[in-house]
């Protein structure tokens, strides 16, 4: 089954300058109670979006009409916590193609790529550079390339390049998908299953 | 060079390796609840294949289930369509199951090992970040996410990277009242929520040795809450004694084998490690947690940092923290406002914290202004509970021991703690609203708690003993 392809998207940003932004903040436990991968975007952030009688938040950024666009930018250690993979859906599900911050949690940065949502992980400098940009003008824009692997503040024309395994790289340039991969590797995992002296 | 104890277990499971990617890595035993396998199992049926090696896998729910008669039809629809789900998806592809009211369900961390499904030298996986805990018998084991969950049910390899290795070494002897649980909230206080993160830690020691498998467990179980990938131990006398004779440890000659192989999984003297941490098990006294991520812990006499004393790029979320909890910068930690205590979960939900928490208020009364859950991890733990006579200790103090699950640790059921209140809790994690929307967390230690729901607010356990 072949995955969204990404090369490049370059867009307006939403800023969300929060360290340690957890799972649990991305999609709180009891919104996790469903059988399908859809509709968890309507409850990306509940808690600090909507108040107990489920009324919009005005200060927090997503219900802020200034900000828009598929980029969200976060503080360090962004998606710490929880293994839940609905923080990813959440976060696709909502819009966003791109999440940039300092740090990712590692497991949440394997489920991001895992639905083709881009972890860019950029220097603390440049991601304060980013911030400061969006203060300035509310649409500054980012372009995200993957195949160069390079973030570019088009404001200012500053280019940061940024890490990605190469297998992940591939297989989301080109929509390839991970359980086609391993099913292509059946007859080595059986090979290494036949192998195997003790009884694990 | 010699190689790690987790080179070892990890380089015997790799099946084939990408180059510049992941590796293809062998998974020995999947453990899966209500939660995070529906999504996996759809996408099987979405591509039409079945599940590789269903034997590997091992099923109970937890998360979402009531901890208060268990007997009845779960009355949250949702809840109940997602437990049904799992025992629907387990039939369909002849995986064991565990289901609600089985004598083995619980909390899937705590029944691995207590039926011998753990065994040092496996690579364990779940979709559930706590995972780690396995790690407490020389395995592998880490948390994965729903995609990953789907790729062990089809082929049962998962991609991973390989994580870089971390050692950390306490030496010397636990004071009084301190626990497994200090150790480790002492040890994310040092290295921060996400200090650990691309690491797999081997913890060794004489403070590690000479903790029992239950406290190991609660060691591995919060390796996550530093942001390491896993964290493991190596086997000894105490794990072997541990898992022979569980039901499903391997028996005869089988388990032969296997100690023979057991006894060679530990880290080389010459084995290079990429971090190596030493602390003194002196230095530790009895923890708790004052903020909203788990690195924002301190010993139980000393006060909350103040706004200065943080570094400039933290201020703002240090502030935020503590205007969530409504704690003052500098104030003391001891004499803080309790509402709620939880006793349980993947970190403390085993025999030994029950009996721990039983022994310490056994002829005390739970004070009044406490709310107090007490939660087994299992049905074998609730079941060993009854046989030792703890629930009649509970009950004689004014508690009352509940059923197996998950429970007020990420508060998916019923068990919520209210907006703007105060929880000891022996669990994990400490984020906003974890245990509920707008709940405070302090996480500590059984004793901890037990010395706060009879004392009524933050105590010092080391005043009882």
């Amino acid at each position: 089954m072949a995955i969204q392809k990404f090369t490049t998207l370059r867009s307006t940003c939403v800023p969300l300058p929060v360290e340690n932004v957890d799972t649990d903040q991305i999609i709180p436990a009891r919104f996790l109670k469903a059988t399908s991968k859809e509709g968890f975007g309507d409850n990306l952030f509940r808690d600090w979006r909507y108040d107990k009688q489920n009324k919009p938040i005005a200060e927090f950024v997503l219900n802020n009409s200034n900000y828009s666009g598929s980029v969200l930018v976060a503080g360090k250690n962004f998606g710490s916590g929880s293994s839940r993979e609905h923080a990813a859906w959440a976060i696709a599900g909502f819009g966003f193609k791109v999440v940039i911050s300092s740090f990712f949690a590692d497991i949440f940065k394997n489920n991001a790529l895992n639905n083709g949502l881009l972890p860019v992980q950029v220097s603390a400098e440049f991601l304060q550079k980013i911030f400061d940009s969006i203060e300035k003008d509310n649409k500054a824009e980012v372009e995200v390339n993957l195949e160069e692997q390079k973030i570019t503040l088009i404001s200012t024309g500053e280019t940061e390049s940024f890490d990605i395994n190469n297998y992940k790289k591939t297989c989301l340039l080109n929509g390839y998908d991970d359980i086609d991969f391993l099913l292509s590797n059946k007859e080595k995992i059986e090979q290494f299953e036949a192998n195997r002296k003790l009884a694990l | 060079m010699g190689k790690t104890l987790f080179d070892k277990v990890w380089d015997a499971h790799v099946v084939s390796e990408i180059e510049g990617g992941p590796s293809v890595l062998y998974i020995d035993r999947h453990l899966i609840h209500e939660v995070t396998s529906p999504q996996a199992f759809a996408g099987l049926s979405e591509r039409g294949i079945s599940v590789s090696r269903p034997e590997r896998t091992i099923a109970t729910p937890d998360h979402n289930v009531p901890t208060i008669n268990q007997h009845l039809p779960i009355k949250d629809v949702l809840s109940a369509t997602q437990v049904e789900t799992l025992k629907m998806n387990t039939e369909k592809y002849g995986i064991r199951h565990f289901g609600l009211n089985h004598p083995y369900q619980g909390v899937v961390h705590v029944v691995g090992p207590e039926l011998g499904l753990t065994l040092p030298g496996m690579t364990i996986v779940c979709g559930d970040s706590h995972t780690a805990t396995h790690g407490a018998f020389g395995s592998v084991a880490f948390g994965i996410g729903t995609s990953e969950v789907e790729m062990v049910l089809a082929s049962q390899c998962i991609l991973q990277p390989k994580p870089k290795r971390m050692r950390i070494n306490i030496d010397g002897e636990l004071g009084k009242g301190v626990t497994a649980k200090d150790i480790i909230l002492y040890i994310i206080a040092q290295i921060s929520a996400s200090g650990g993160t691309g690491y797999f830690i081997e913890y060794t020691g004489s403070a590690i040795r000479n903790l029992s498998m239950e406290g190991r467990m609660t060691v591995c179980n919060m390796s996550i809450e530093m942001g390491a990938r896993g964290g493991l131990i190596a086997p000894d006398e105490v794990t072997l004694n541990y898992i022979q004779g569980r039901e499903f440890a391997p028996k005869g000659e089988d388990w032969d084998k296997l100690v023979e192989y057991w006894k060679t999984l530990k880290s080389d003297d010459d084995a290079r490690f990429d971090w190596e941490l030493n602390y003194k098990a002196e230095d530790i006294e009895p923890m708790i947690t004052y903020g909203t991520n788990p690195g924002m812990g301190l010993g139980i006499t000393q006060s909350i940092p103040t706004l200065d004393s943080i570094e400039p790029a933290t201020k703002t979320s240090f502030a935020k923290s503590l205007k969530y909890m409504n704690f003052e910068e500098g104030s003391a930690m001891i004499g803080k406002r309790v509402d709620y205590v939880f006793v349980g979960s993947c970190t403390n939900g085993r025999i030994e914290d029950l009996r721990a928490f039983a022994n310490f208020v056994k002829g005390h009364k739970k004070a009044e202004n406490v709310v107090a859950w007490i939660v087994p991890g299992s049905k074998q733990v609730e079941k060993q509970a009854i046989e030792e006579g703890i629930d009649k200790i509970l009950e004689e103090s004014g508690f009352e021991l509940r059923q197996p699950g998950c429970s007020a640790c990420l508060a998916m059921n019923d068990d919520k703690v209210p907006e703007g209140l105060y929880a000891v809790a022996t669990t994990n994690r400490n984020f906003e609203g974890r245990q509920g929307p707008g709940s405070r967390t302090m996480l500590a230690s059984p004793l901890t708690a037990a010395a706060s729901a009879i004392n009524g607010v933050v105590t010092d356990p080391r005043k009882y003993l």
